[in-house]
């Protein structure tokens, strides 16, 4: 800088004044700062420089500040919104670019920067690295953990794929869905490869995944797939939007990017990585012929099985069968009991039939009965009666006791002994004399004898006989016997 | 039944062939009352049926998502494979 001005040997004084020799006004800031700027701009209207980003920053307003450096060396740059945009990778600190761009003076600021408008790796190796950062933060958020991994379905009733409708990948999934099961394949066409790829690519997964649950178009299995390429062409599957958007999808996904040697992030991201297109369509569907050969033979294994539970049940009922009593045998006690029950029941409604009508018939009024009674009656009548008896005993007894006390009157008969030469001596009066005395006072005496009566007097000579007089106590007997006594009425005649 | 029937078609066709294959094993096992087995062979049977009829009514049909305006789906159309399919 020195160079362009002439030096000034003299001593600097205390106030600026002019030089002999030396018109030149002294420049204000602003003038030298506008013939810088110039000069820069002029110089350096439009340069590529390759340096390491450092100090990356986005300001809301869609603009990027940074700075690029080298070991010695380090200068701000900033990016406009516009070109931002059509940044083919997200700019890192770390990451060695080229910028191409011009370099600009801020003169409020005494500084200078480069305005770049592209902005490139700087080689594979830096692309390479970009990748491995990326990688590096993706999964530090979670995004390629295993636990995310969803199990695919089992047989799709609808397959989504996105990638290019023109190119082989697409006939080759199509081809070999059909050998092995023919889908329902629904294509999302996208560009796979340059300015904006990833953006159509993320837009599609995302669209298939917020497809209504229920919608008819809904694929329940997603292949986002790509033929091989450089790592240049596969990089829009690197993009961070591709690989959120296979995280995030709702459906499961299998990517298929490039060859097998290629790896791509949305590899990482996908729930399997298919190594190649038709890779993936073996993935995404089993052979419908194995399926046939497998629901066959459950088929065939069912039907034989079912007869087994039948053959086995058929086996153990006969072997309960025959351990069943037989039917006699067990209904014989109760027919027995049966029997007797039902003999002891006629039984005993016969019997309570007998008594009943035994009861009935003595019961019943009938002749038997009254006569029964009659005779009864009669025979309580005759028992009542007055009989002769009662008359005739009494009568009987006293005739008894007549005929006892006429015997007894008879065996004191004092003529009963006549019989047997006795005599009996009596007065005139009829009484009996039984001394000498009262016969010799008498004047004449009856000798009662046996057959008769002799008068006799007493003394010498014997007195006129008087009329026999009869005795009182035997006047019947007396009299009849003598047959002289008067009659005396007998008194029952 | 008809309740059944639609439950069945609610099932995928996995979750048919593996209640499929639950079945024939627990019918092999012989451990299933005859009862049971009998209805168990009968869904089995209308399992083998909805798997099968998934089977024979597999065909191809390609098709490509139709973008409307505002870039989202707006349906599909035949998809031309051209010398594919």
């Amino acid at each position: 800088m020195a160079s362009h001005f002439p030096s000034e040997p003299e001593d600097a004084g205390l106030v600026a004044k002019g030089r002999s020799g030396d018109n030149a006004e002294p420049l204000t800031v602003s003038e030298i700062s506008q013939a810088l700027k110039r000069t820069v701009e002029d110089r350096f209207g439009f340069v590529r420089l390759r340096g390491e980003l450092s100090g990356v920053k986005r300001a809301a307003s869609g603009h990027m500040y940074c700075a690029l450096k080298d070991e010695k060396a380090v200068l701000d740059g900033v990016m406009w919104r516009g070109n931002t945009q059509r940044l083919p990778f997200q700019p890192e600190d770390g990451l060695e670019v080229v910028a191409s761009g011009k370099l600009t003076t801020y003169p409020g600021r005494s500084k200078y920067q480069i305005v770049i408008e592209r902005m490139e790796l700087a080689g594979e190796g830096a692309l390479l690295a970009l990748l491995e950062k990326t990688r590096a933060r993706l999964a530090a958020e979670g995004l390629f953990a295993s636990e995310r991994k969803r199990a695919l379905p089992f047989l799709p009733r609808t397959i989504g794929v996105v990638t290019s409708p023109t190119s082989a990948v697409i006939r080759d999934i199509l081809h070999r869905l059909a050998d092995r099961f023919p889908s329902r394949v629904i294509v999302w066409p996208v560009l796979v490869q340059g300015q904006g790829a990833a953006e159509q690519v993320a837009g599609a997964v995302r669209g298939f995944s917020a497809m209504p649950e229920h919608h008819p178009d809904r694929p329940d299995l997603v292949i986002v797939a790509r033929g091989g390429g450089s790592i240049e062409d596969l990089w829009s599957f690197n993009e961070e939007v591709v690989v959120r958007a296979i995280a995030d999808s709702a459906i499961p996904t299998i990517s298929a990017v490039g060859h097998e040697t290629d790896t791509t992030l949305a590899d990482y991201a996908a729930d399997r990585r298919a190594p190649t297109p038709t890779a993936a369509a073996e993935m995404a569907v089993p052979v419908r012929g194995e399926l046939a050969a497998v629901l066959a033979d459950y088929e065939a294994r069912k039907k034989r099985a079912i007869l087994r539970p039948v053959q086995l049940g058929r086996e153990r009922l006969q072997a309960r069968a025959e351990r069943l009593p037989a039917r006699e045998a067990l209904l014989q006690p109760h027919a027995q009991a049966l029997d007797e029950l039902a003999e002891r029941l006629r039984r005993g409604l016969r019997d309570r039939a007998a008594q009943g009508r035994e009861r009935l018939s003595n019961l019943r009024l009938g002749p038997a009965v009254l006569e029964r009674n009659l005779r009864e009656a009669h025979r309580a009548l005759a028992g009542q009666k007055l009989s002769p008896a009662l008359v005739e005993r009494p009568l009987a007894e006293r005739r008894e006791r007549l005929a006892a006390l006429q015997r007894v009157m008879r065996s004191l008969d004092p003529d009963t002994v006549l019989a047997r030469g006795y005599i009996r001596v009596t007065g005139p009066d009829g009484t009996t004399l039984t001394d000498r005395a009262a016969a010799a006072a008498q004047p004449s005496l009856t000798l009662k004898f046996r057959d008769g009566d002799l008068q006799v007097a007493p003394g010498e000579t014997p007195p006129p006989s008087p009329p026999p007089q009869p005795s009182r106590a035997a006047p019947r007997r007396r009299v009849r016997d003598s047959g002289t006594a008067p009659a005396q009425d007998d008194l029952f005649g | 039944m008809a309740e059944e029937q639609s439950q069945i078609s609610d099932l995928s066709f996995e979750q048919a062939l593996r209640e499929l294959e639950g079945v024939v094993r627990r019918l092999e096992s012989g451990d299933v009352p005859l009862d049971e087995s009998i209805d168990l062979y009968e869904r089995g049977e209308q399992l083998r049926k909805a798997c099968q009829k998934r089977l024979d009514a597999a065909q191809a049909r390609i098709e490509k998502i139709v973008a409307g305006p505002d870039g989202k789906p707006a349906g599909t159309e035949p998809f031309d494979t051209g010398n594919a399919a």
